[in-house]
């Protein structure tokens, strides 16, 4: 198990700067998530963490020495890559084996680790096919087994679930989180799903054009997002935004007034389709779509803002399309961000207008 | 209203179209392949089986329908043991060190260094290639003169002191017919194992990098198994290819000194066309007609070249 850091960790691709400046503690044991859109550096962090890309420049630290220089096998990291990158030519067994070649492990006791390692992941059955004879999720669990089975001290996952179907993605959500627990291995997540980080991460890094957006545990960036681009990144459906100028305690949007605490300026207001409800009072609009969701439905309420989406529990729609309703919410869910710097003004709160 | 009989008549139509289609098909995109086949295998051979059963030679005028060349070539002539020797060394000689072993070598080492770089070493093994045989040829009898002014020689003899020049076109003439095929001949496995090279996911080779394995490792668990089909390709095609090419050693050794770098292409090029035995060398070359199609049938079969020519099976997400 390992503690790891990133201390003003640069990497450069030739002349273009794909992380400028990381810093990081990753404690011993935990499961954090790297949560960031496409091409925002995921990817390129994870495999220096395992040694496939050296750094240029600043240190990262396992256990608090510097492994800037260590080669990639000498590291004792497992990985599981977004395309599993089995042996193409190897049976389940023989790739799963694989790396206890390189550790010198006597036969014996290789095999026998390999069908512990097949075990926990439940391919057993699976040894001696290739992977062309795999489906994409038992191909996942063999590279999670090959991953595992040199016991390492820290796992790296790039995207594992992103080509599975969606019940699929389900379970191994839970198996992951379950083999974490059950192992105690330092894990890192990479995943563009908000949904995966927050499910099955301690700890979310949201990432943004290589840099490090915030870091915090899901309830901390669904609740006190530090910026737009997080606010606006976690949380389903997507919460509104909604743009104005604060003045004199009030928040004018177009013609609609939401009076605000603590903020002034031209301002963001933040607001979750799930903390917005139909009310006698609150800004009005005309339901323009209803999107049924199972559990939930989802309105899209036209306003004198624009667009609006409210979610409402329950199966049944309470209301119809072309209703004139009004829309309330509880100030202290509302979230209000500086549209210059985009980002959070802590403590401040509009209220619904009356 | 249509009937049934009218809709059959119909299909019926349709599927003769689709039949006269499908023979139009044949002949455009075979067609112009079996032409060439006919006039540049079928036919020279035909005629080359006839030849073998006449006494034509220099006179150009048959005179009688023999086996005589046959029985040559199973009784009398002595020599075809030593070719036949010779003609397994060369070919098996080349293929082994340069157009497999060494292609793979220089592929797998200029794909392991900077692009730029490894382009332009692959670039400069293909010189050769591009440049006319003779003036390669003329190259190598350059660096190989028995005279102070050879480039072996020199290099000899300035940096390794070495008394007298070498004659290594009489010491050492069938090394030099394999190094100087081996060097061109390399050339196309470099090429088709660079490009099956770069054809493998770099996934897997980080994947390995993780695991544990160095560069040897690499080579050995993830490169070597995915040139498995690029290096029967290429063993097959350049073995008939030796076979029948002379070209590099009637212009290096004329085959000689003697017989002894005559290889058994080459001896029926002596034998018909400097000895004028013609029904000789067709019958002689018959036997190198059969060899070439027994070893890419064999070849076929052995090396499972059906699966080359299939879908890669390389999963990419
Ligand atoms: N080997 C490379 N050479 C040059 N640029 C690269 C290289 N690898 C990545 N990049 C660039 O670095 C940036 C970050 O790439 P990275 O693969 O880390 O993204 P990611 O966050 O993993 O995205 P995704 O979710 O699409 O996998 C991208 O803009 C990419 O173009
Ligand atoms: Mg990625």
């Amino acid at each position: 198990m390992a503690k790891i850091e990133f201390r003003n960790v640069v990497k450069r691709f030739g002349d273009v700067e794909v992380i400028p400046d990381m810093n990081l503690v990753i404690e011993d044991g935990e499961f954090v998530a790297l949560l960031g859109p496409s091409g925002c550096g995921k990817s390129t962090s994870l495999f220096m963490l395992a040694g496939i890309y050296l750094p240029s420049g600043g240190e990262l630290l396992f256990d608090g020495h510097v492994v800037n220089e260590v080669e990639a096998r000498d590291r004792n990291v497992g990985i599981v890559f977004q395309s599993y990158a089995l042996y193409p030519h190897m049976s389940v067994r023989d790739n799963i084996l694989f790396p206890l070649r390189f550790k010198k492990t006597p036969r014996d006791e290789a095999l026998a680790r390999v069908k512990a390692a097949a075990d926990l992941v439940r391919v057993e059955e699976l040894l001696d096919r290739r992977p062309s004879e795999l489906s994409g999720g038992q191909q996942q669990r063999v590279a999670l087994a090959r991953a595992l089975v040199k016991e390492p001290k820290l796992l790296l996952l790039d995207e594992p679930l992103s080509n599975l179907d969606a019940s699929l993605r389900l379970s191994m959500r839970t198996e992951i989180k379950s083999l974490h627990a059950q192992l105690g291995v330092t894990t890192v997540l990479v995943t563009h799903d908000q949904i995966e980080a927050t499910t099955m991460a301690d700890r979310i890094i949201c990432m943004r054009a290589g840099r490090i957006e915030q870091v915090g545990t899901p309830d901390d960036l669904y609740l006190k997002p530090s910026s737009l681009f997080v606010a606006s990144f976690i949380g389903s459906p997507p919460i509104n935004l909604i743009a104005g100028e604060a003045d004199g305690g009030t928040v004018s949007v177009n013609d609609v007034r939401f009076p605000v605490d603590g903020a002034s300026g031209s301002v963001t207001v933040g607001l979750r389709p799930e903390h917005l409800r139909f009310s006698n009072t609150g800004f009005a609009g005309r339901i323009a779509q209803i999107e049924p969701m199972g559990r939930e439905i989802l309105y899209v309420v036209e306003t004198g803002m624009g667009a609006v989406r409210v979610l409402e529990q329950g199966s049944a729609a309470g209301h119809s399309t072309g209703e004139e309703v009004r829309i309330g919410f509880q100030p202290e869910n509302s979230l209000v961000f500086a549209t210059k710097g985009q980002k959070l003004i802590a403590g401040a709160h509009v209220r619904a207008p009356i | 209203m249509t009937t049934t009989a009218d809709e059959l008549t119909i299909e019926r139509r349709g599927h003769a179209r689709s039949a006269a289609r499908r023979r139009t098909n044949f002949v455009i995109f075979l067609g112009p392949a079996i032409v060439l086949t006919v006039l540049f295998f079928v036919v020279p051979v035909i005629i080359d089986i006839a030849v073998s059963f006449t006494d034509l030679s220099r006179s150009l005028r048959i005179s009688e329908f023999t086996t005589e060349q046959y029985e040559k070539v199973f009784r009398t002539d002595r020599r075809l043991s030593q070719v036949i020797t010779l003609t397994f060394i060369y070919v098996f000689g080349t293929l082994a060190i340069f157009n497999v072993t060494f292609g793979l070598i220089l592929a797998i080492t200029t794909t392991a260094i900077r692009k730029v770089s490894g382009s332009f070493f692959r670039g400069v093994w293909l010189l050769p290639r591009m440049s006319p045989s003779v003036l390669y040829i003329l190259l190598w009898l350059w660096a190989v003169s028995p005279t102070e002014a050879g480039l072996v020689n020199q290099v000899l003899m300035q940096a390794f002191g070495l008394d007298a020049p070498l004659d290594l076109l009489t010491s050492a003439p069938i090394a030099l017919i394999i190094i100087s095929n081996g060097f061109i001949g390399a050339s196309m496995g470099m090429i088709i194992f660079t490009a099956a090279i770069r054809g493998i996911p770099e996934h897997l080779f980080h994947a390995a990098a993780v695991d544990g394995a160095g560069t040897f490792a690499k080579v050995r668990f993830i490169t070597l198994p995915a040139l498995r089909w690029p290096i029967s390709f290429v063993t097959i095609y350049q073995t008939l290819s030796l076979l029948v090419s002379f070209e590099y050693i009637l212009l290096l050794t004329k085959g000689g000194p003697f017989y002894d770098t005559t290889v058994y292409a080459l001896y029926v090029y002596r034998r018909a066309f400097e000895s004028g035995q013609y029904g000789y060398g067709a019958a002689l070359a018959l036997f190198l007609i059969v060899i070439g199609v027994v070893v890419a049938l064999i070849g076929w079969r052995f090396f499972d070249m059906e699966r080359l020519l299939q879908r890669p099976r390389i999963e990419v997400h």
